[in-house]
This record gives structure tokens, sequence and C-alpha cells, in this order.
């Protein structure tokens, strides 16, 4: 700006002084434009009654050895199961490294008889069956989706079907011994 | 044609009126006088039937929208009272709900009529363009229309297409909390649906004035792919293909009143007749049927994001197509290949519909490739070696030439 009067210097090089007016007013306006959309795409996030809800606290006494629970995080089915020796010892004599999705038992439970999953099939979304008592578990003893056919084992892992994943882990606590908080 | 000379209006009043806002000049150049060439055949028609659909579409949305309410808790139900209790309810959901089937059945007749033809080849790619938007957007729309009822098929067919955009790298959790407003299908995710539904007719329409528009200015393709030579190529729209668009128009209502009236449940799954359940899923979720094709492409790979690539591109190929189509001629009429190889296309197609409804296990699973390789290679490897191969029939020397030697 200094040197010449109608010049000015952007990143080294010399552009016309109504230019550097014409790119900057212009630079101006799409700034405006994105700092003005941006309420309107946020407005669609999830707002703050709907984040308020993001937690689920769960009372475990009354689930005996071998029941399972559904509850509802975040509008999501979560598998509570209180697994019995037989089903720990499956899960974990099985070979981590056979597995489509390898993890160890140990992995996903915090302590060893609970076993707390999304209920969501990682294939298209269904929720598997296997929580009431009648219902097919498939050939691995955990659940078993009907929509596609995936079989899960008794630490919610992948064992056969089209799923990729294995059932997810939610982010959990244990509050108390016999109280855990979802979320 | 080339030149236009308006009329004199002898009403005072439209002349008046016509000096200062020159529409009803416009109505008689685009739309009465407006030059036709005199070959075309019924597969014409399917284009301004569709039109006439999109209207009877949003005549029986806005009415059912006075009714309708788009919360979880009373969504469902409403519907129902809308069927049972408001005056003619039942009527106007029939048929708005198997106007959806019958809008997109006339499409795809239209669609295949411009692949047969070549209606998407020169100088008309960008009347081809506005109709493969006009189509994107016509799958939006009924997509979220189909949310509405908050039936079974509803939650679980939303649950599962919106879980697509989760595939897409880094970005596709928050994408999807996005367009859900929450963490899962819910209550804002389809109060949003309800306004999209609302508002993307309206693009509809914005794109198919464009559509025409495109249309008028390069006028319309006929059954013979040869340009129109001098006047006794033409004949005017009205009242030629008015009459014969308005015939059309009374086959179209016998049919579609057929279903309202004796088979309004054909189209539909009967599990959207449960009302939402978030915690059990039916076993079996299909789409609908329009649907079908576009669904089987996507689970033809066994990758989730590769998926939904296959499935976008399956559409997205369309915009292309004028420059993978290397054939000069335009009509399948003088291709001897062509023909045989869009008959195997149309057939791929359908049997890529048949597919998509078809459980996701083998023996499908394979099919599903092997006809979506297919469809692939119709567009990438089959239209553009045509080009070079084929060699088309001798073209006739005017749309005029058979009629008028023969007179």
């Amino acid at each position: 700006m200094a040197e010449a009067e109608d010049n000015i210097s952007i990143l080294g090089k010399e552009v016309p002084r109504r230019d550097f007016l014409i790119y900057g007013s212009t630079a101006l306006g799409v700034a405006g434009v994105a700092l003005t959309a941006w309420p309107f795409i946020d407005s669609m996030n999830p707002a703050a009654d709907t984040l308020a809800l993001a937690t689920t606290e769960v009372d475990l006494s009354p689930i005996q050895e071998g029941q399972s629970i559904t509850v509802k995080w975040q509008g999501k089915p979560v598998f509570v199961r209180h697994r019995t020796d037989r089903e720990i010892e499956l899960a974990k004599e099985t070979d981590v490294k056979s597995l489509r999705d390898p993890q160890a038992d140990d992995a996903r439970v915090q302590q060893e008889p609970w076993l707390i999953v999304v209920g969501i099939c990682t294939h298209l979304g269904c929720i598997p069956l296997g929580q009431k008592p009648g219902e097919p578990r498939g050939d691995y003893s955990g659940w078993f989706c009907p929509c596609h056919g995936s079989h899960y084992d008794t630490a919610g892992r992948i064992r056969k079907g089209p799923a990729p994943l294995n059932l997810a882990v939610p982010p959990y606590k244990f509050v108390d011994d016999t109280t855990i908080l979802i979320g | 044609m080339s030149t236009y000379t308006p009329p004199t209006w002898n009403n005072k009043f439209v002349r008046w009126f016509d000096e200062r806002l020159p529409i009803v000049t416009l109505m008689h150049k685009e739309l009465v006088v407006y030059p036709a060439p005199r070959n075309l055949n019924y597969w014409w028609s399917f284009g301004s039937l569709a039109g006439i659909v999109l209207v009877i579409m949003i005549a029986t949305g806005v009415f059912l929208a006075m009714y309708y309410v788009p919360h979880v808790d009373h969504a469902f139900d409403s519907v129902e009272r809308i069927m049972r209790d408001v005056n003619y309810g039942w009527l106007l959901r029939y048929a708005h709900m198997n106007g959806a089937s019958v809008f997109f059945m006339l499409t795809y007749i239209h669609l295949f009529r411009g692949l047969y033809f070549g209606s998407y080849k020169a100088p008309r790619e960008v009347l081809w363009w506005m109709g493969v938007i006009i189509l994107f957007l016509m799958i939006m729309t009924a997509f979220m229309g189909y949310v509405l009822p908050w039936g079974q098929m509803s939650f679980w067919g939303a649950t599962v297409i919106t879980n697509l955009v989760s595939a897409v790298p880094l970005v596709g959790g928050d994408l999807v909390r996005w367009l859900w407003g929450g963490f899962t299908v819910d209550n804002p995710t389809l109060n949003r649906f309800f306004s999209l539904h609302y508002l993307l007719p309206m693009l509809i329409v914005a794109m198919v004035m464009l559509h025409l528009w495109a249309l008028h200015t390069k006028k319309s393709n006929n059954p013979l792919g040869i340009d129109c030579k001098g006047p006794n190529d033409y004949i005017p729209f009205h009242p030629y293909y008015t009459v014969k668009d308005l015939f059309s128009l009374g086959v179209l209502l016998l049919f579609y009143a057929y279903f309202i009236f004796f088979a309004p449940n054909f189209f539909g799954e009967a599990d959207n007749y449960i009302p939402a359940n978030p915690m059990v899923t039916p076993p079996h979720i299909v789409p609908e049927w329009y649907f079908l094709p576009f669904y089987a492409i996507l689970r033809a790979v066994p990758d989730k994001l590769g998926g939904v690539l296959a499935m976008l591109s399956a559409i997205l190929i369309l915009f292309v197509l004028p420059w993978l189509d290397t054939s000069k001629v335009r009509s399948a009429t003088f291709r001897p290949m062509y023909k045989w190889f869009f008959w195997a296309f149309v057939a791929d197609c359908l049997f890529l519909g048949y597919l998509g409804a078809m459980p996701a296990a083998e023996p499908y699973i394979t099919m599903i490739q092997f006809a979506t390789v297919y469809y692939f290679a119709h567009f990438l490897v089959i239209l553009p070696a045509l080009g070079w191969f084929e060699k088309p029939d001798p073209l006739p020397e005017s749309i005029s030439a058979p009629v008028t030697s023969q007179a």
C-alpha cells in the first residue's frame, strides 16, 4: 500500500486497489451469508430438551442371573444382561483372532456378569431377538437378528451373517454396586 | 415457426392487460400455437400426465395437511381420523397414497421413453438434467412423505435409510444426528420431515417450469429422432396434442381410480398399519416399490459406504449419459443393436426391482451383484462402445415425407 497509490500487495502479488476492494467486499459478503446460514443449519441439531434425555439410570438389583432387560437410552434399546457362568465361560474361551470384529470379552464388559450393549444390529439397524425367554438366540447363544440372519454371541460379538461389527457398547459407569448410568 | 408474431387481442380488457403483463400472449405462444412434431406417439403423453399427477399430489397434500398432526403421539391417530371422521378423508388419503405410485410409474415410463428415443442427446442435455434433478427431488419427497403416518414401515424405513448417512467418513455420526435432531429417529425427525415434505413439491414445480422452458427452447424430440425441417413437420400443440393428452388422461384416471377404489392398499405394506414401535423391528423391511431397484443396488456392495456410493451413482450417472452415448443417431428405431440393449437394460432394472424386494440372502445377493454390474456396464461400456460398432439404419429425410408421399 505504501509504494503505489493504485496498487496493493496481497501475498506478495501486486493487485489494483479497486480489485482489492472487490475481493474484500466479496469475502465479507460470503462470510456474512455463512454466518447467517449457521443458525438455520444448527437449529436442526439436537435441541436442549433432547440433549437433556442423554443419560439413563438402570437399577440392576431385580435382574436375576440369566435374565435380561431392555432399557431405552436416547431412544435406542439397550440390552442389559445378567450373564450366567456358562455364558461368561463361552465368551472367554472364544478365539479372539477368529472373530470378524476382534474384541476380547473383558474389553466389552466392566463387570463380568453384566453385559450392556446397544440392541441395534450393526447391519441395517434392526433389533436382534433373544431378550425374551423363548426367542431364538442364534447359533452362539447370544442374539439373533431376524432381518438378515446375523448371529451374535454371549458377548454381543458378531459371529455369522452380514453385520460388519459387534453390538456397540454404550458409554456407562457403575454408580454403585447395583446401579449403572448409561450415557 | 422460427419467428412468432403475437396476435392482436380483440377483447379490450385482455389487450389492456396483456400490454402491461403479456401473460396471455405467453400462454398463446407456449400452449396454443407451440409447434410440436406431427408424429408424436402415445409415449409422449407421459410427461404431461406426470405434471397432472403432480398437481393432484399437491392438491390432496395441502388438504391432508389440514388434518394431519406431525407429532409422534398423534401422527398415526390423525391419519386414522382422516380415514374415518374427515369428510372424504379416505378419498384424499388413498388418492395421495396411490398418487405417489402412479407419479413414479409415469415418471419412469417418461424416463425410459427418453432413453429409447435419445431425447437426452444434443441439443436437449439441459432438459435431461432438469429431469434428473426432478427425479432426485421426487425420491426425497416420497421418502419423507412415507414417514409421516408413523407406522412400523415408516419408522424402520426412515431408520434404515437415514442410517446410511452415517456411512460418510469422519462426519457421518454428526451428520446423521443433525438429520435426526436427536440420537435416533424420533419426534424432531418426524417434525422436520413434515416441513420438508411440504416444501419440496414447490421446488419440484419450479424445476418442472425450468424443464418445460428447456423443452420449449429446443422443442420436442420425436419417434424418428430427426429434427423438424419445415412447417410440414409441425402441428400446433392446441388442439391436436391437448386432445391427445386429454384422452391419455382419461385412460390414466381409469387406472388410477381402479387402485383408489378397488385396491387402495395394493402398493402399500400391511405393516404400516401398525403404529411405529422403536423397540420392535418388523422382520422384513422393504421400501416402497419405486425405490426397490435403488435399494437392491445399495445392497449389492457388502460395504456400507460403498453401497451408498453405488446407489447415488446409479442416479448421478444419468447426468453424464448424453456424453456416454457416443452414437450420433437419436432414435432406437434406427439403431438395430441399441434397441436390444435398451430392452435388456429395462429387463435389468425390473429384475433389480424384484431383487430389492427379496430377502438379503443367497442366491439373491449374487444375482443383485450381477444385475448391478450390468446396470453400470450399460452406461459405461455398452453405450460408448455401440457408437463405434453399430451401423445405424438410414434415417428418413423428414418427418412429413412418409406421410405426404403416401397421401
